[in-house]
């Protein structure tokens, strides 16, 4: 089965700073994973990890330092604009910021199927919007003319899947789709995923920090930290039962909806998250509970444990 | 038998909008009874839009145009008198902020003033309240407290911009216990933020609750949050109190309709079974339907709930539910 | 229309287009005067204001109230064509700019910090004075608009600097929208209401200008304008010989239109603004 996306060594460094004290951050650090057909996979971490870089280069916003995207096995060109090219969509964070506030939300749909020619007329395009709105449980009705302060939060998120859907995309980028969305609504946004997936063959790059609703939605995982990938793998493993320290600290950390499974340690912050980036060795290693001197000289490599990606020295014997 | 710090009356506080001729009345926060004990942490859950932030601003007493207060009171227990904080001029209700009440707004972050550093804002907030110290004194006083909160000792010659985004968080907390409330009041602090900032932030609010044994009223729609510290849980919707009780009982033992779907709502690890939230959204605030509020929604709807509004009734000594079908199943 | 019902609450709104209404009158008014404007002695010199000459007469022998008419008339014209060319080329250097950045940012804003820096009075001056022959409306009007785009080319940009950098920008994009449409539709409800009062502003400017360009005698003293008008005035010491209505008409006509421009170009923008907008897309 040939590979939807596969992202091979990607990094991506920035240049901060002014002229006299200029910091490199490598926000993606050789990022290597891969994407089947009608899969869920999710690209998770704390703000600051890289995931949103990857995101955008991936869309082509953005070009990276060195590394390379592979969609259905051919290379993606520089300024390629993927959305056209490859099927590719995206939705994002903030859905009151997603919609222009000035403008009704129908149009982004009908500024979509005009210039994808997705639709002879009119009346062919309303029934194409109003077949995809019905996937995610709206109707065409319900969004004529309609400005996007007259829709909440969950609501907004869904239309911009169904705008996302016009297309008939193979792979859709969701950037933290639900992170400003209540949690209790969350479900009806991630449960769409499912079904995009199960009915439409779509696959979705669900990146979040969310963990509680990545275990419930994806197939495959990968934990990134400071630009690096630390662990990867099926979300059963992975999350279940994380090998990697600081995997172990994210999942320790969710707070569960059980009144009877409370924390129970402790936990210490880092201070300053460009310290972090600049470490050498390997970045955890400031608050890694079991840091070995090795740590924080040497790079940890890729290695597999019993079919999972860990990238710590801890399991190198 | 817990004593009695804050409690309200059939609180009424709308929003009175008025644009381009026409008025829009926003009942946001509609006859809620509520009671908070010393000691104890208390949250509030809820979505967005439920009222949940006007409430705590009229707890906080911060009832200012366009939010009026429209009827009810609001009555803290000092020194074991109960005072009706409604009745107080503006100058007295200054007097009881930061040292019986204290406020932590939602995107606190932003609270602190960007171009002073952090010791002067901490040197301004004991000046104005307590007398006498000098500049000297006030800054080893906060000092002293930011140490005994485990924060890093520098932190206060710092500017906001160069703490991250928890730090800040934990910081205007500090600073909200600094003279030592009986009251904390919390809106949302962890939103918006990690999760393993998430849990220092609640590690430090939970820590300061130890210390101080004071109360904290905790406001949130993360009920993981609620779970993991919370001693009694209050749901909110569309402006009012549906059901109070432990923790335990709540996520045990849900009573409201709608407590229940927001517990069934939340992904569990282990497993994958699919979970749904309810079905509809909240009916909006400026037009809420007649009866109980949440019956479009409700799967147990009866005749009698699109009718008249439930109020608030004792279930067992510690629950307490506002529901026509409340006691039966 | 709802927009002008809205917009009459505002009493600001409502005088000014009650003043405009009048002096569009008046202009609209000037294509039925008897009298020819350019013309010297049509009737007796020097007239108090009666009921058969309105506003009395001036030295040159003309009736003040027709010459107002054509005054007010001129006026309007030279300032819509400053106006005009100059926000089509305030809009198109803004957006361009804003929206390209790079190299194609630099080279505009250099021209644009460029006239904005030149001592605009000295330069109008040295122009007016090179083109005094071929001087008309038209080409006074495009003399004025020449200056008066940089300032506000430079404020479209920064708005549409912000807005790049908005999440709905990226959702246009994956919609498929080319920069152009992007720029025009989705940017332009956020530039209107900064168009629309610089476009009020930039009028006042562009008559006052023209007041004091023709006060200086730089421009074509046989076209009427309220400039003009009042340069005759003063040349016949109409103070001095205390012939009041002469120099009281443009004068007058000046501060009222002034006025006007302000209190609509204030209310407008307030109505446009989209922070106000918002609030009442959900109103209804």
């Amino acid at each position: 089965m040939e590979k939807l996306l596969e992202v091979e060594n990607l990094t991506k460094v920035f240049s901060l700073g002014s002229i006299l004290s200029r910091v490199r951050i490598t926000a993606a650090d050789n990022v290597s994973f891969y994407i089947n057909p009608a899969e869920i996979f999710t690209l998770a971490g704390e703000s600051g990890c890289g995931k949103t870089t990857t995101a955008r280069i991936i869309l082509g916003f953005d070009t990276p330092t060195s590394g390379a995207i592979i969609h259905s096995g051919k290379k993606e060109a520089k300024n390629e604009k993927v959305w056209f090219t490859e099927g590719i969509q995206a939705i994002f964070q903030d859905p009151f910021a997603t919609f222009n506030p000035l403008r009704t939300v129908d149009r982004y749909f009908f500024e979509t199927v005009k210039n994808y020619h997705l639709a002879e007329d009119k009346k062919a395009a309303i029934e194409w919007i109003d077949q995809k709105l019905n996937a995610v449980g709206l109707t065409y009705s319900e969004l004529a003319g309609r400005y996007p302060s007259e829709f909440s939060g969950g609501q907004l998120q869904r239309i911009s899947i169904a705008r996302a859907l016009l297309t008939n995309p193979t792979l859709l980028i969701a950037d933290e789709p639900v992170s400003m969305v209540d949690a209790s609504l969350r479900m009806s946004i991630v449960n769409l995923f499912k079904k995009l997936r199960d009915e439409f063959g779509v696959s979705v790059l669900y990146i979040t920090h969310d963990l509680a609703t990545a275990y419930y939605v994806s197939d495959r995982i990968a934990i990134m930290f400071r630009g690096n990938i630390v662990e990867m793998g099926s979300v059963e493993q992975v999350l279940m039962n994380p090998r990697h320290p600081y995997t172990r600290l994210l999942r320790e950390s969710i707070p569960e909806a059980d009144p009877k499974k409370r924390w129970t340690t402790t936990v210490n912050l880092m201070e300053s998250e460009q310290e972090e980036y600049l470490r050498k060795g390997c970045k955890f290693a400031g608050r890694c509970p079991v840091v070995m001197e090795k740590c924080k000289v040497e790079v940890p490599a890729d290695l597999i444990v019993e079919g999972v990606l860990v990238k710590c020295h801890k399991y190198s014997e | 038998m817990k004593n009695s710090i804050l409690r309200t009356e059939n609180l009424k506080a709308f929003y009175v909008l008025d644009m381009v001729g026409t008025q829009k009345i926003v009942k946001a926060v509609n006859e809620v009874n509520l009671e908070v004990y010393e000691n104890e942490v208390f949250g509030i859950a809820g979505e967005s839009g439920c009222g949940k932030t006007t409430l705590l601003k009229a707890l906080f007493g911060a009832i200012e145009p366009p939010l009026r207060l429209m009827g009810g009171s609001i009555l803290y227990h000092i020194d074991n008198l109960a005072v009706d904080i409604t009745t107080l001029s503006l100058e007295e209700r200054r007097k009881l902020r930061m040292e019986y009440i204290s406020y932590v707004p939602q995107g606190s972050m932003s609270v602190l003033n960007p171009v002073v550093k952090l010791k002067e804002t901490y040197q301004d907030f004991i000046g104005s309240h307590v007398s006498g110290r000098t500049r000297q004194e006030a800054f080893e006083l906060a000092r002293k407290h930011i140490a005994e909160l485990g924060l890093p000792h520098n932190v206060l010659d710092a500017y906001p911009h160069q703490l991250s985004g928890g730090m800040r968080q934990r910081v205007t907390i500090a600073l909200a216990a600094l003279l030592k409330p009986r009251i904390i009041i919390a809106d949302e602090p962890t939103t918006a933020l990690d999760v393993v900032v998430q849990r220092g932030v609640i590690q430090l609010l939970m820590d300061i609750q130890k210390k101080l044994k004071n109360t904290i009223i905790l406001v949130t729609h993360d009920m993981g949050v609620h779970a993991n510290v919370a001693d009694r849980i209050g749901i909110m919707y569309a402006g009012k109190m549906v059901e109070e009780a432990p923790t335990e009982q709540i996520f045990g033992d849900p009573q409201h309709p709608y407590t229940r779907f927001l517990i069934n709502s939340l992904p569990r690890f282990g497993d994958k079974s699919t979970r749904s939230s309810a079905p509809g959204s909240p009916p909006s605030l400026a037009n809420l339907p007649d009866g109980c509020p949440f019956h479009p929604r409700c799967p147990y709807v009866k005749e009698i709930c699109t009718q008249e509004m439930p109020s608030l009734i004792n279930l067992s000594t510690d629950h307490k539910v506002a529901c026509w079908l409340a006691g039966e199943r | 229309m709802k927009i002008l019902r809205d917009l009459f609450r505002d009493y600001r709104f409502a005088v000014s287009f009650c003043i405009l209404a009048v002096l569009v009158f008046m202009a609209l008014l000037s294509f039925f005067s008897p009298y020819d404007p350019t013309l010297w002695n049509v009737v007796p010199r020097d007239l108090k204001p009666s009921l058969k000459y309105l506003l009395g007469t001036d030295s040159n022998g003309q009736d003040i109230f027709w010459m107002a008419c054509f005054a007010v008339r001129n006026s309007l014209i030279i300032a819509l064509i400053a106006t005009l060319v100059s926000r089509i080329i305030a809009i198109l250097v803004g957006m361009l700019a804003g929206y390209k950045g790079g190299a194609t940012d630099r080279v505009l804003m250099f021209i644009s910090d460029t006239l904005l820096v030149i001592p605009l009075f000295l330069i109008m001056v040295l122009l007016a004075m090179l083109v005094r022959e071929y001087m008309n409306l038209v080409v006074l009007g495009l003399l004025l608009s020449f200056f008066g785009w940089a300032w506000d080319a430079r404020l479209i940009r920064s708005v549409i600097l912000s807005l790049r950098e908005r999440e709905f920008t990226k959702n246009a994009i994956l919609s498929g929208t080319g920069t152009l449409n992007l720029v025009l539709n989705e940017y332009m409800p956020f530039t209107m209401p900064l168009i629309f009062s610089t476009l009020i502003n930039n009028m006042a400017w562009a008559i006052g200008l023209e007041i004091t360009l023709a006060i200086l005698g730089l421009v074509n003293m046989t076209i009427p304008t309220l400039g003009t008008m009042l340069n005759w005035a003063i040349n016949y010491q109409a103070i001095l010989l205390g012939r009041w209505w002469w120099i009281l008409t443009p004068v007058t006509l000046s501060i009222f239109l002034f006025i006007a421009l302000y209190w609509l170009s204030v209310s407008i923008s307030e109505y446009l603004d989209p922070r106000t907008r918002i609030q009442r897309v959900g109103a209804g």
